[in-house]
């Protein structure tokens, strides 16, 4: 009986070691928060902090896709932005709010596809192409906006992001059926075992006969409309369409992946690692906040965890080979 | 030692892990002498001028420089003293000019460590002068040709005071009249003294050009002749004259109908006018040196290069083949010869490369129907005996032979009829290769057609049961297994 307990915590810790890595993180920054200030473990501030991990976890996803396949995504940010001025306008203009949100959508997810295109056809590197992207998309949210935010919506759409079903808030509904969407697709479709075949090697992965420029495309795509989707939430959250949202947004996004375990030289990775590096990344702001720690330092701190995450990750790895 | 040996390399061993590169080599340079090494791919001459230019260590041996013995532990360490070595891919770096080039890692500095780009343009002038070469020292290398390239490598060992100078495979990429001042170049620097170590594999050239010739085959020194007492085809024997002791199996089985046709196929600095049938349940031979064709061959017909010219009949069907997609789509299926850089996904596991070819046929609106690529995996486990712990395994902790099978079973679950192999016993051990050849045979006498592209002329000779020869691009002859030798085929193989 023993030996059979055995060998299944050994068989979790050889295909799941990483993600419980990740995960004992996260217990423990909320144990060392919980330890220091009281308010921390309450229920609100739980979903609090679940609400303001949404944002950068939605993005997140779309990361993780792309920094499999080997690439990278900076347009996320200013994708957001855009998407979410045009989603803004569009509303303000008289469309109805669920066309609204699918025009939104439209343009985020057709910035992804114009960064798939020009690395995969156009044979860029993907920081070059998604740096390009970054300015450009961000340049038409200023541009179109006439640098103004665009302000005011209806209480049903601002339920997106405002709203609770049994307790929850409704953007976190949305994120929790983005990551188990996600996990479908990476682990039980074409398309996931594409996007690993390909960051892991793109050469055989083509002679084998998959159109790697289509699924490349396909991934950044992805991304673009998983930042769109985060534009919904946070428009409906702000009550206000900002064009100088989502600044650096990009990195948290990168940071969140990277703590997960993704790694960036691809054909690794779990969406689960994704979510778990999204929480410590929102655990530790709001935290860090509950003690009044300034955000000066709070920069700090964030960077040191995720240069500590990829360290211990790469002794981990060395000592497995 | 005799007043003018240069240098002495005395019982070279090398092996990496565990395989024997060198064995018991014995090599004498002679002051001023143009020195050629010989041998087929794999004979061993890198690995022996490697060791000397410190790019590699050997595993044992003595090498004696000038009457004393040296340990070389590193590139520069052999630069110090005095062993220059251009290598077949040059080693400049493109958008430094040749002066910076030559100059590069010992800069001349004023008492600012400012770089003196002046001193260093006279110098390189210099140098080059002496070479017959008046190129512009002060414009990126970029802008010449491989010939000016190669002369700038050699003023920099020169710049070196190299008294033995290394030169892997000088021509290959070089046209008639270049070859011919590389060689008016060569003939100035044994005037002044340097020592030449030569390494080429064409015959005629070393005619023109060697002193004496060092023949090696397998790891081990067959001989060493005066160029003036030896003949092609003595040499040709020397190369080649091993006993056929590896185990090839036997195959019974009938030719069938015609598979593959190619009609005059080429592409440019490919192929050139290629034309070969294939027929069921054949194994055809492709032997050459490297760069002779084969590999662009094979990638042609599979779609990864697109061909200028010429027809390919699959099953007797004139056929388009623009993409590998299209050659999977054909039943084509193609062995790399760098299994790890092209034929897997190393982080994948064992069941997912195998399912990689033939995903979509498993799926239902995009789905992995994961039962079905399960026993799909472990059906082929079963029967090509793949070592693995379990199915989820990645297949980069397959050992070498275990990892073609991988490649294998790809190809199989996609059902493809036609395989193109390209070397497909590199780097596996003895007991894997065999069970690779059984497998060739296996396929054989399922009725599949196989191109096998190899190196090794005793897997040729006992594989195939036609054997084409590339030389140059293009295919030089087509022998009958019956009239086929060694001697015969690296005659052709180096176009004497």
């Amino acid at each position: 009986m023993q030996s059979v307990l055995e060998m299944i915590t050994k068989q979790l810790l050889i295909h799941n070691g990483r993600q419980l890595g990740t995960l004992l993180g996260l217990v423990l920054v909320i144990s060392v928060f919980a330890f220091l200030s009281p308010y921390f473990l309450t229920l609100s501030n739980l979903v609090n902090i679940t609400q303001q991990t949404s944002i950068n976890a939605i993005m997140a996803v779309g990361m993780t896709f792309v920094i499999i396949t080997a690439g990278i995504d900076l347009s996320v940010g200013s994708i957001m932005a855009f998407s979410g001025i045009i989603l803004a306008d569009s509303i303000q203009n008289g469309i109805a709010e669920p066309i609204a949100i699918i025009i939104g959508l439209s343009v985020g997810t057709i910035c992804g596809l114009s960064n798939g295109i020009l690395i995969s056809y156009g044979k860029l590197p993907p920081f070059i192409a998604t740096l390009g992207m970054m300015s450009v998309a961000r340049g038409a949210a200023l541009l179109y906006s006439q640098g103004r935010p665009i302000s005011g919506f209806t209480e049903e759409f601002r339920f997106l992001a405002t709203g609770q079903i049994i307790g929850i808030p409704t953007s976190v509904w949305i994120m929790i059926s983005l990551y188990v969407i996600a996990y479908i697709l990476l682990n039980k479709t074409v398309l996931g075992r594409y996007t690993y075949a390909i960051g892991g090697n793109e050469t055989a992965a083509n002679l084998s006969g998959i159109n790697t420029k289509l699924f490349k495309t396909i991934v950044y795509g992805i991304s673009g409309l998983l930042s769109a989707s985060a534009a919904v939430i946070l428009t409906a959250r702000l009550n206000s369409a900002q064009p100088i949202a989502g600044i650096m947004y990009e990195l948290d996004a990168i940071a969140a992946v990277v703590i997960g375990g993704t790694s960036l030289l691809g054909g690794e990775g779990k969406i689960s690692g994704t979510l778990i590096g999204a929480l410590i990344m929102g655990v530790l702001r709001n935290g860090l906040n509950l003690m009044g720690v300034s955000s000066f330092i709070q920069q700090i701190v964030i960077g040191l965890v995720i240069i500590l995450a990829v360290l211990i990750d790469m002794s981990l790895k060395k000592r497995r080979n | 030692m005799e007043e003018n040996t240069v240098l002495i390399m005395s019982r070279i061993r090398k092996e990496f892990q565990g395989v024997i590169a060198l064995s018991d080599v014995n090599f004498v340079l002679k002051k001023g002498e143009i020195h050629v090494l010989l041998g087929e791919n794999g004979a061993g001459k890198s690995t022996l001028v490697k060791i000397l230019s410190g790019a590699y260590q050997m595993t044992n041996g003595e090498i004696f420089l000038f009457n004393k013995q040296v340990y070389i532990k590193s590139p520069g360490q052999a630069q110090e003293l005095g062993i220059g070595i251009i290598y077949q891919e040059l080693n400049l770096i493109p958008y430094l000019t040749a002066a910076e080039n030559i100059f590069l890692g010992r800069e001349i500095t004023n008492k600012f460590g400012i770089i003196d780009k002046k001193g260093a343009i006279e110098s390189s002038k210099k140098i080059l002068k002496e070479l017959g070469s008046e190129i512009n020292c002060d414009i990126p290398v970029i802008n010449f040709g491989i010939a000016q390239q190669q002369m700038i490598e050699v003023a920099k060992a020169l710049s070196l005071d190299a008294k033995i100078l290394i030169m892997d495979e000088p021509t290959s990429a070089l046209s008639d009249t270049e070859v011919k001042q590389l060689f008016k170049m060569i003939r100035d620097l044994k005037q002044r003294g340097v020592s030449v170590i030569y390494i080429s594999h064409r015959l005629d050239e070393l005619f023109e050009i060697g002193d004496r010739v060092t023949v090696l085959r397998d790891g081990v020194v067959v001989g060493t002749k005066d160029i003036s007492e030896t003949t092609k085809t003595e040499l040709i024997k020397m190369m080649v004259n091993r006993e056929l002791t590896e185990h090839f199996p036997k195959r019974n089985v009938l030719i069938g109908e015609e598979i593959l046709r190619v009609e005059n196929l080429s592409k440019k600095n490919g192929i050139t006018n290629i034309n070969f049938t294939l027929k069921r349940s054949e194994v055809l031979g492709i032997a050459g040196l490297l760069g002779s064709g084969r590999t662009e061959l094979a990638r042609a017909i599979f779609g990864i290069d697109k061909y200028d010219s010429g027809n390919i009949y699959l099953r007797r069907k004139l056929q388009k083949i623009k993409s590998p997609k299209d050659a999977i789509n054909q039943r084509i299926g193609f062995i790399t010869e760098d299994r790890k850089s092209q034929g897997l996904v190393l982080i994948l596991s064992v069941k997912e490369n195998i399912s990689l070819t033939n995903l979509t046929s498993i799926s239902g609106f995009g789905f992995i129907n994961s039962k079905e690529e399960k026993k799909e995996a472990e059906e082929f486990i079963n029967r090509l005996k793949i070592k693995t712990s379990t199915l989820d395994q990645k297949v980069i902790y397959l050992s070498g032979g275990n990892q073609q099978k991988v490649v294998l079973a790809k190809w199989l679950s996609k059902k493809a009829d036609i395989f193109i192999f390209d070397e497909p016993t590199r780097g596996i051990d003895v007991a894997g290769k065999v069970e690779i050849y059984n497998l060739i045979n296996q396929l054989a006498e399922e009725g599949v057609g196989i191109i096998m592209i190899s190196s090794e002329l005793p897997e040729i000779l006992g594989m195939s049961d036609r054997i084409i020869v590339m030389n140059n691009k293009k295919i030089a002859v087509e022998i009958p297994i019956k009239s086929a030798s060694q001697e015969l085929i690296m005659k052709y193989a180096i176009g004497a």
